[in-house]
């Protein structure tokens, strides 16, 4: 038994050592309260529209989403009217026209989200997007990530998120702030190419919430988290049904098992 | 015609086929009144649920591949294509990624139970053998299958791994690039994993299948260790463990459920949702928690080649535990003090696996190099010499009937009882 306790203060003093590695690295950004959080979690669907308004009169500008298409609006509850709507206000490439020459047209909800700038694809190594250049030189160098998946990309996500969009500030005066930089307390290193992205009453939502800077940032991480993981409320609805299969076929299982065993001695 | 099999069973077609190819009468032979030691405990269900893991891996592997794309381009798109676009792509996605987890962590515990009850003692050396390979295989599959999706952990996991082969002296380089196929990992290394990542499955299935084959010849190991000695130690295997292991493969996919429906990403890298970019590094790559361990010890070792080899060693030495162990006893039930000795192992490939997430430094290594010291030391000075010195208690006569110390028959079944977790 002496030995079986040793082991095991070899893994608490593991498990203690822990916190020690994490302190070198950005604060841990404060825990928000999300919707979609626990086994029970939903999606705040009024929230995940407003966090799509967001995105698309603030983010859009720089980040994309490339892994969306108009259609998926379905999944913040959009009707099949108000996504043709938005789609057809968006202007995309269609093909060439009958001289050759590029072509623009209404966006059907078909159509993927329309990318700010053509991406760089990361994989084509040492073939230098004319975009990515001019894209890197508006922004310090820093590119714009795809959001599609921001919020599974980094540990922590949503509050995460929510942190860095709140978290800007004027730099410490021993802080050296480079060029074109801007403080932000949560980004890892402290210095973020992009510019504070938010300001209260920047936008105006429809249904009279009031436009602060943490309501925005709270309802664009709400429909980056629904970006994400547009399977999430399915997924949620369906393991419960499974967990409570399993449960009760254990439970009959075990009284079926314990019935045939009942003779064996 | 030749002298036929004369198949037992009435019914015509079964009998039909039987008396020509008798798989009814072997599936009859091996599942149905196979003999089998009346006292295994729960930790016997696990060969089943590897068994199914293992099914579950290819059926939905299967499935994935009709949709993934196996090509550095579009390889991450594919993933995302399955996960929102394809049918319940999600779902299959998410059973196979979790399901790598499941059948490590079953297999996992389907080893420490033949370490601690010496199931890997004679006659069944080979059977413990063949269940070695099958963790390589499964090493190799999972670590293959991880590269797929081509994320940043990925590629940089496919990078430090593949690298290792280059610490082998003249032979090392030409090794790695052949690995690549290329200078560093990229689309070929994809393709050439994807292939591999499809056709070992299979092969772990013919293992899987000698495993089970060598297993029927000696018979099972039981809690207490000792050889069958008459048909009252046994139970046939159906209905009694085919029901007892349907017990096990329900709480089985109840922790599988929840893994997959509430915590699909939970014990994911939250840097493989970054697609593969091979001119930024991650801060830290970190493999598979599966593979935590074997990482630590790589890591703990300053030297490169050495490391390496410490790495392999520590899988490779337990196809010599059956000699390495130099007891007569199997059960560590009647081994006082491997008994204890056995889970402060367990306590240090812990300890290893969680060194093995954190990046090298300060108390890490201090921590991964006790414990690999400790690994080694286990197998090559502890058991070899416990063996010689432990006294171990005395055995039961049977399964049936046990004798306890100080001698004199119990009633039959009390000692298999406190073990029998029903
Ligand atoms: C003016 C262009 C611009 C706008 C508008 C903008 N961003 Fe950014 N964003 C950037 C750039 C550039 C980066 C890269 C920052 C870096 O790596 O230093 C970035 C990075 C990020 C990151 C990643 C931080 C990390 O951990 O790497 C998130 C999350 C983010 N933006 C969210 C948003 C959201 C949400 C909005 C809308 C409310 C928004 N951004 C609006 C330019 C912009
Ligand atoms: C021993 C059985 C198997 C194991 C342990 C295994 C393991 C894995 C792992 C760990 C991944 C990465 C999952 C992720 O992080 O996304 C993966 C991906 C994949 N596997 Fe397997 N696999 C097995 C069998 C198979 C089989 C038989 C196929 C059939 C072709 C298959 C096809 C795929 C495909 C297409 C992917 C990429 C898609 C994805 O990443 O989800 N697997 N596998």
């Amino acid at each position: 038994m002496g030995i079986m306790r040793s082991s095991l203060v070899a893994i608490a003093l593991t498990a203690l050592a822990a916190p020690a590695l994490a302190q070198e690295e950005a604060p841990t950004p404060p825990s928000q309260h999300w919707s979609f959080q626990g086994p029970f979690g939903s999606l705040d669907l009024a929230s995940a529209q407003r966090g799509f308004q967001v995105y698309s009169e603030v983010c859009s500008v720089c980040h994309s989403l490339e892994y969306l298409h108009y259609r998926d609006l379905r999944g913040i509850g959009l009707s099949a009217d108000q996504i043709k709507a938005i789609a057809a206000s968006v202007t995309v490439p269609q093909g060439l026209d009958d001289n050759g020459d590029p072509k623009e047209g209404p966006a059907t909800p078909a159509d993927q989200f329309k990318v700010p700038y053509p991406l760089p694809n990361p994989l084509q190594i040492g073939v230098t997007h004319t975009n990515e250049k001019a894209d890197r030189a508006a922004h310090n160098g820093a590119l714009p990530p795809d959001l599609t998946l921001i919020v599974n990309a980094r540990e922590n996500g949503p509050n995460y998120v929510y942190a860095v969009l709140t978290g800007y500030a004027d730099a410490p005066a021993s802080f050296k702030l480079m060029e074109g930089m801007n403080y932000n307390k949560f980004f890892p290193g402290h210095q973020i190419a992009m510019p504070q992205p938010l300001h209260d009453d920047q936008v105006t939502y429809a249904d009279g919430t009031k436009a602060t800077v943490e309501q925005m940032s709270h309802d664009v991480v709400t429909f980056l988290a629904w970006a994400a993981n547009p399977e999430m409320v399915q997924r949620k609805q369906m393991g419960w049904r499974w967990v409570l299969f399993f449960l009760v076929m254990a439970g009959l299982t075990y009284a079926v098992k314990r019935k045939v065993w009942a003779d064996v001695h | 015609m030749a002298e036929a099999h004369k198949s037992e069973f009435s019914n015509p077609l079964v009998n039909w086929i039987d008396t020509r190819l008798p798989i009814f009468t072997m599936m009859q032979k091996e599942y149905g009144t196979f003999p089998t030691p009346k006292n295994f405990n729960y930790f016997w269900n696990f060969g089943a649920l590897a068994t199914v893991s293992l099914v579950i891996m290819i059926v939905t592997g299967i499935f994935l591949a009709m949709n993934y794309q196996p090509n550095a381009q579009l390889a991450f798109d594919s993933v995302q294509h399955i996960m929102r676009d394809v049918n319940y792509g999600w779902l299959i996605r998410y059973i196979h990624q979790n399901g790598a987890s499941m059948f490590f962590i079953t297999v996992y515990i389907h080893i420490f139970r033949g370490m601690y009850y010496g199931s890997y003692k004679s006659p069944r050396e080979l059977l413990w053998m063949l269940g070695v390979v099958i963790l390589l295989l499964m090493m190799a599959t999972a670590f293959m299958g991880y590269v797929l999706p081509w994320g940043q952990m990925s590629y940089w996991g496919a990078t430090v791994i593949t690298n290792l082969f280059s610490a082998f002296p003249i032979v090392g380089k030409p090794i790695v690039t052949f690995l690549w196929g290329g200078y560093s990992v990229s689309n070929p290394t994809l393709n050439r994993f994807f292939s591999l990542h499809y056709l070992l499955p299979f092969v772990l299935v013919g293992v899987v299948f000698l495993h089970v084959a060598a297993l029927h010849v000696v018979g099972s190991n039981n809690p207490l260790g000792i050889d069958v000695k008459s048909p009252q130690d046994t139970v046939p295997f159906h209905p009694y463990y085919t029901v007892k292991d349907s017990v096990g493969l329900c709480v089985f996919f109840l922790v599988y459920a929840i893994l997959v429906f509430f915590a699909p990403n939970f014990l994911g890298d939250v840097n493989n949702f970054i697609p593969a970019n091979p001119l930024q590094t991650p801060a830290d790559i970190v493999p598979e928690w599966y593979l935590l361990p074997y990482y630590a010890i790589l890591r703990s070792v300053p030297n490169k080649l050495l490391g390496v080899c410490m790495m392999f060693g520590s899988i490779l030495i337990l196809f010599v535990l059956p000699w390495l162990d130099t007891s007569k006893v199997r059960s560590a039930r009647f081994r006082p003090i491997y008994r204890q000795i056995i889970w402060v192992w367990l306590a240090a490939v812990i300890v290893l696996g969680v060194c093995g997430a954190h990046k090298p430094e300060g108390i890490w290594v201090v921590l991964a190099r006790i414990g690999t010291l400790y690994y080694f030391l286990h197998f090559l000075v502890i058991l070899p010499i416990l063996g010689k010195l432990e006294r171990p208690l005395p055995l039961p006569e049977s399964i049936s009937r046990p004798v306890i110390v100080g001698g004199g028959p119990m009633p039959s079944g009390a000692t298999a009882k406190p073990m029998e977790k029903a």
